[in-house]
């Protein structure tokens, strides 16, 4: 019988044959932490007896879910983590470069057929890059930190054939939104979550690692798409790797198959309080926004930008709504400035963030009061996810936000 | 030992809210756990008390501030009928034990409650409900007062060993 993607993947690292089910102590490729998870795993790392990191170049920090510093504890984490960093001569990329997700993958910690894990639950979306990605507690990073390995169920498949082509306006936001409702919020647990079909293999890289991002929305340990030549092409010039095949075999031994036909898909919009609420965007149309929120490691690439400044064009945001555009990385806030974007969307009334978390932790800024509505392009709409528990977050596509954004109510960004 | 009964799907912001996290101490992560949905529950819970959820419990995000702030608050048991993967592991890391029953519906808030865990069986106002066995090397890593008690006990680790659930 033939393999699964993340089963050759185990079995590949683990130097034998694995199977779906195994538990293993598998070796790992690389590890990231961050400011909220990162100072619990390296207290774990040295109550274990921890004295030299398992090997510093496989390893990554960076301060992103509370930059710069909100409070006087925020700060003394950093301080704390930058010192483990410069003591074991690990790479901190400090508060300069992003979201977590998105300089893992930008900046090349994670590739093809790798094990990778983070000490944060959308780890996930490095499956975009053909890795084994997975988020972890502080605990597991401790053990990580200290010997390299973690022990790990390898987890069964599901596969999720998508076809069709989307309508203008509807994306791969909208596609897992609806996926996320259909699987429901714990129909993946414990399994991976394998994108396939033509309408991936044509999704660009971001479109990709919006839909591993949210794998873990519906429980699943970790999405991934089979590199092909848009994961290689990403790669260049961010990885030294030479391309080598990796799929799923047609007879592998899926635990699940659905198949998706985006023609017909309409935008989509998760209501409070579940990600699996989602809804076409008419159910809810004319619902007021206080809040709308564009970025997040799900939504804060170059593309989500230009979509939402597509669907903007030359008007400006109303009045009634606080409109929050934060890009993901550095990178992509340079390559949406350059492009005359960022000028857009402040010339129409929004405040541009400093690339970060922001309102998506619900703990630094941009928090709702009571009674409060966000339309957010992140991933989770959870009670008190964005500030109060009376408040409401839904979450939608980077086009919905836009026009929802113009108009100070959810709209249908094709109406617009 | 009380229970203190949840629903289904309950997240980590709700267990503990996103403003907390720059906690470290269990003790004090256990004054802010259910923070603005379940307020009695800081104030009350008791040493040995025992959370019973309904599907998917522990949801969202992988703080680990999660379980600890449960710790804190005396928990040694989580009963429910399915966990969130990274919560489930959290857990037993930090050495709490969840365990998973097939139906909690019936189960009340403020019932007594005693854990037979080897038993595989729970005594809720004195009715028998059935959980799941614990796998071994769970108990292992739980035993051992969690992960960093049974990684001190490692002198290296066994690289890919397998063993099947
Ligand atoms: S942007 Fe949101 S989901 Fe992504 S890492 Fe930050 S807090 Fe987590």
């Amino acid at each position: 019988m033939g393999a699964t993607i993340v089963e050759k993947i185990f079995s590949g690292r683990c130097a034998g044959t694995v199977h779906a089910g195994d538990v293993v102590m598998a070796p790992v490729d690389g590890a990231m932490i961050h400011d909220i998870t990162g100072p619990l795993a390296i207290r774990k790392f040295y109550e274990m007896g921890g004295e030299k990191v398992f090997d510093p170049r496989r390893i990554i920090m960076l301060f992103d879910h509370q930059i710069p510093a909100d409070s006087i504890e925020a700060a003394k984490n950093h301080v704390f983590m930058r010192k483990f960093a410069a003591e074991q001569d690990i790479h901190n990329y400090d508060i300069c470069e992003g979201v977590c997700h998105q300089v893992v993958m930008e900046k090349g910690h994670a590739a093809p057929g790798e094990i990778i894990v983070g000490a944060d639950s959308h780890t996930c979306m490095y499956g975009a890059a053909g890795a084994f990605a997975t988020g972890i507690g502080s605990t597991d990073m401790g053990f990580v930190l200290k010997f390299g390995a973690l022990y790990f169920r390898v987890p069964e498949s599901i596969r999720t054939e998508v076809s069709g082509k989307f309508q203008p306006r509807v994306g791969a936001k909208d596609l897992i939104l609806a996926i996320a409702a259909d699987i429901g919020a714990d129909g993946a647990t414990y399994k991976a979550i394998e994108f396939c079909g033509e309408t991936i293999r044509r999704l660009d890289m971001a479109g990709r690692m919006t839909c591993c991002n949210m794998a873990i929305e519906m429980g699943a340990k970790a999405g991934i798409v089979a590199p092909d030549s848009i994961t290689w092409e990403y790669l260049k010039g961010r990885r030294a790797v030479t391309p080598f095949s990796l799929a799923s075999d047609p007879d592998a031994p899926y635990s699940e198959r659905r198949s998706y036909d985006v023609r017909r898909l309409e935008p989509q919009v998760a209501v409070p309080h579940n990600v699996d609420q989602g809804v076409p965007v008419g159910k809810v149309a004319g619902t007021p926004v206080n809040q709308v929120f564009i970025g997040s490691c799900t939504n804060g690439r170059f593309e989500d930008f230009a979509e939402a400044a597509e669907v903007l064009g030359d008007r400006k945001f109303s009045e009634k709504v606080r409109v929050l555009i934060i890009p993901s990385s550095r990178d992509e806030y340079l390559k949406i400035l350059r492009a005359g974007i960022l000028e857009k969307f402040v010339t129409a009334g929004a405040l541009v963030e400093a690339p970060s978390c922001g309102p998506c932790m619900g703990g630094s800024f941009g928090l709702l009061a009571p009674g409060e509505v966000s339309l957010s392009t992140s991933n989770r709409n959870f009670r008190g996810r964005q500030g109060s528990t009376e408040a409401f977050v839904y979450l939608c596509s980077p086009a919905t936000a836009a026009a929802s954004a113009v108009a100070g109510e959810i709209t249908d960004p094709r109406e617009v | 030992m009380r229970v203190w009964k949840f629903g289904d799907d309950i997240d980590t912001d709700a267990i503990i809210p996103g403003r907390f996290l720059t906690i470290n101490d269990e003790k004090e992560l256990a004054q802010h756990a259910f923070e603005g949905t379940r307020d009695d529950f800081a104030k009350l819970a008791q040493e040995g008390d025992v959370i019973v959820g309904g599907r998917n419990f522990g949801c969202g995000s992988s703080r680990e501030h999660a379980p600890l702030a449960l710790k804190g608050a005396g928990v040694r048991y989580i009963v429910a009928q399915s966990f969130a993967r990274i919560f489930f592991r959290n857990a037993i890391n930090v050495g709490l034990l969840p365990l998973v029953c097939p139906d909690t519906s019936a189960i009340r808030d403020g019932s007594s409650i005693v854990v037979h865990e080897r038993k595989g069986t729970i005594i809720v106002d004195g009715k028998e409900y059935r959980i799941e066995p614990v796998p071994e090397f769970m108990y292992n890593i739980v035993e051992a007062a969690g992960l960093v008690g049974y990684a001190k006990q490692l002198k290296e680790v066994p690289l890919c060993t397998k063993s099947r659930r």
